[in-house]
């Protein structure tokens, strides 16, 4: 993997910021874009930009094959069995949303319990909670070990028959965990729940297989790996989906109108009312192109190399703390920390003095940052197309920040 | 950007609030309390103010967050003790004023408050600065409307 010349298929990282080289440390957040994909977007806008689905002529036909085209990209892309498993969404919030007031609608009544973990992003707490409020059902909470893992002894004292949903991120954007997802969804089966899996910040980074992790649900965000935003993507098991409601009803997603009534698409059409989000499913089979043309299992070799490199480089900076298991093999490319007596939004804004982004504040985590005893933390966080190099420069900009609030105290 | 114009953001006054701050704690005989948070950033005040015929006869603060939005907060409570209401109020919109890089009333004696100019051109830390002013503006308008 040949990193410079992956960094000149992303026009934005030549540039610089306050004076200073751009480092883009917040992939985590939303990744850049290559040229591919910007390329792709311009070319259906320039060329055929149309309705899909309806249309007889030309530019709706290509329109179709470009939207349903992405929708293959996608399903082979995690290994789906077959493309009516493949819902495009807004993102990963739309997706977990849609699992939540469909089947966690249809499916939960008092008694029942839904089991999500500490580590979880608001949008994997947020559409339990609200379902379980609705339905009377109870959530429940995983607790962390010291090093923000989860442990199978604890998912197994947990999740019991009373048990229906199991839903868990795959990958911590926060701690940096990789959470035993297969391990996981077996013990979810064994006492008949589905499991539903936050692929958010694991989708861009490895290969994702949903038949071996033999998950129910997996939702996903486009823009955290080099599509546009307002793309995403839902698997869900047909044998599940077929059952389901859709939860948005107008164009699109009908077969059947009639005064008082009306009937629903087959699969995946049904989930998708409106007129779909065409240029972004376009840019996020570009975006799996990209991805693919690198290699899923370098990219992930790559930010592993990366993690372990800035945890010992940072490891050495007097007074840092950082969150998560220690150990960089059990850990994604993204490092979270905090250095004593600067507030990380200072950091946040000495860096950027520098060039250097990278994000600071509960990362959408609150719950988390309560067990972390923190009020909020910085995070660096890494894609394919950082380098050692540009960690050095983050090492050097956390020392000057501290020198820099030590002189002016 | 340089680490000089880190120092536009970073003046002395306001490391000396942040690290020193005035009237934190929490008020006894407060008769308003108003907690207030920045959900996009985690920092978070509870301001307690006294206020009797009118007047903020005290205020105090306690909270998390930045070095902008604490020494924010301790100068705010050190403006607004002894103004009435309406003055109180007029100097949360001087402030933002302030904050958005408008034009603003300079006949009011700012004090420290002025070091606080610099924020304005940190776009990122605007709500920093403003969020224990907007607390303040939300208490007393109620205050004002009971």
């Amino acid at each position: 993997m040949d990193i410079l010349d992956i960094r000149k298929q992303f026009p934005i990282l030549h540039q610089e910021v306050n004076g200073h080289p751009l480092v883009y440390l917040d992939s985590a957040a939303t990744s850049q874009k290559p040229i591919q994909v910007i390329e792709a977007l311009e070319k259906y806008y320039r060329e055929y930009n149309s309705n899909v689905h309806r249309g007889v002529h030309t530019l709706g036909t290509r329109a179709t094959d470009g939207y349903e085209g992405a929708r293959e990209k996608v399903r082979k892309f995690i290994n789906a069995k077959s493309t009516e498993e493949i819902i495009f969404t807004r993102g990963t919030t739309t997706a977990i949303n849609t699992v939540a007031a469909s089947y966690g609608a249809a499916n939960l009544k008092e008694g029942d319990e839904i089991v999500i973990s500490h580590m979880e992003h608001h949008s994997n707490i947020i559409p339990w909670q609200q379902i379980a409020k609705k339905t009377g059902a109870q959530l429940k909470y995983l607790p962390l070990q010291e090093d923000g893992t989860i442990s199978l002894e604890d998912v197994r004292a947990t999740v019991n028959s009373n048990t229906k949903i199991v839903s868990i991120m795959q990958v911590s954007n926060v701690l940096g965990v990789i959470n035993p997802i297969k391990e996981i969804a077996k013990i979810a089966h064994e006492n008949g729940a589905i499991m539903v899996v936050d692929g958010a910040q694991s989708a861009p980074h490895m290969k994702i297989d949903v038949q071996d992790l033999d998950c129910d649900f997996f939702a996903f965000s486009g823009h955290k790996m080099c599509a546009p935003t307002g793309i995403g993507a839902l698997y869900g098991k047909k044998s599940l989906l077929e059952k389901m409601e859709p939860i948005e009803y107008g164009g699109e997603m009908i077969d059947f109108v009639e005064l008082y009534d009306s009937t629903w698409k087959e699969l995946p059409w049904k989930f998708e009312g409106g007129t779909p989000i065409i240029a972004g499913a376009i840019g996020l089979g570009a975006a799996i192109d990209f991805l693919e043309q690198v290699g899923l299992e370098h990219i992930a070799e790559h930010e592993h190399k990366l993690a372990a490199y800035a945890m010992e480089k940072m490891s050495t900076i007097e007074g840092i703390s950082i969150f998560g298991p220690q150990d960089p093999a059990k850990r994604a490319g993204l490092v979270t920390f905090n250095i004593s007596d600067v507030h990380p939004h200072d950091v946040a804004t000495v860096l950027d003095a520098e060039g250097i982004a990278v994000r600071a504040g509960h990362h959408c985590a609150q719950p988390l940052m309560r067990w972390l005893k923190q009020s909020a933390t910085a995070r660096a966080s890494f894609y394919l197309y950082n380098t050692e190099e540009e960690i050095d420069k983050l090492v050097a900009g956390l020392i000057k920040t501290k020198e820099y609030f030590s002189d002016v105290f | 950007m340089s680490f000089n114009n880190l120092d536009s953001l970073y003046r002395q006054v306001i490391m000396d609030h942040y690290k020193n701050p005035r009237n934190k704690g929490v008020l006894e005989d407060g008769n308003l309390t108003i907690n207030m948070n920045n959900p996009t950033c985690g920092d978070r005040i509870q301001l307690s103010m006294n206020v009797v015929d009118g007047i903020v006869t005290d205020a105090k603060f306690e909270g998390e967050g930045c070095s902008i939005s604490m020494s924010s907060a301790s100068m705010m409570t050190q403006a607004i003790k002894g103004k009435n209401i309406n003055d109180a109020i007029k100097l949360s919109s001087v402030f933002s004023n302030m904050m958005q890089g408008k034009e603003y009333e300079d006949d009011l004696d700012l004090g420290d408050i002025e070091a606080l100019q610099g924020v304005s051109k940190f776009p990122a830390r605007i709500k920093c600065a403003t969020l224990a002013w907007k607390a303040m503006e939300k208490g007393l308008k109620e205050e004002e409307q009971s």
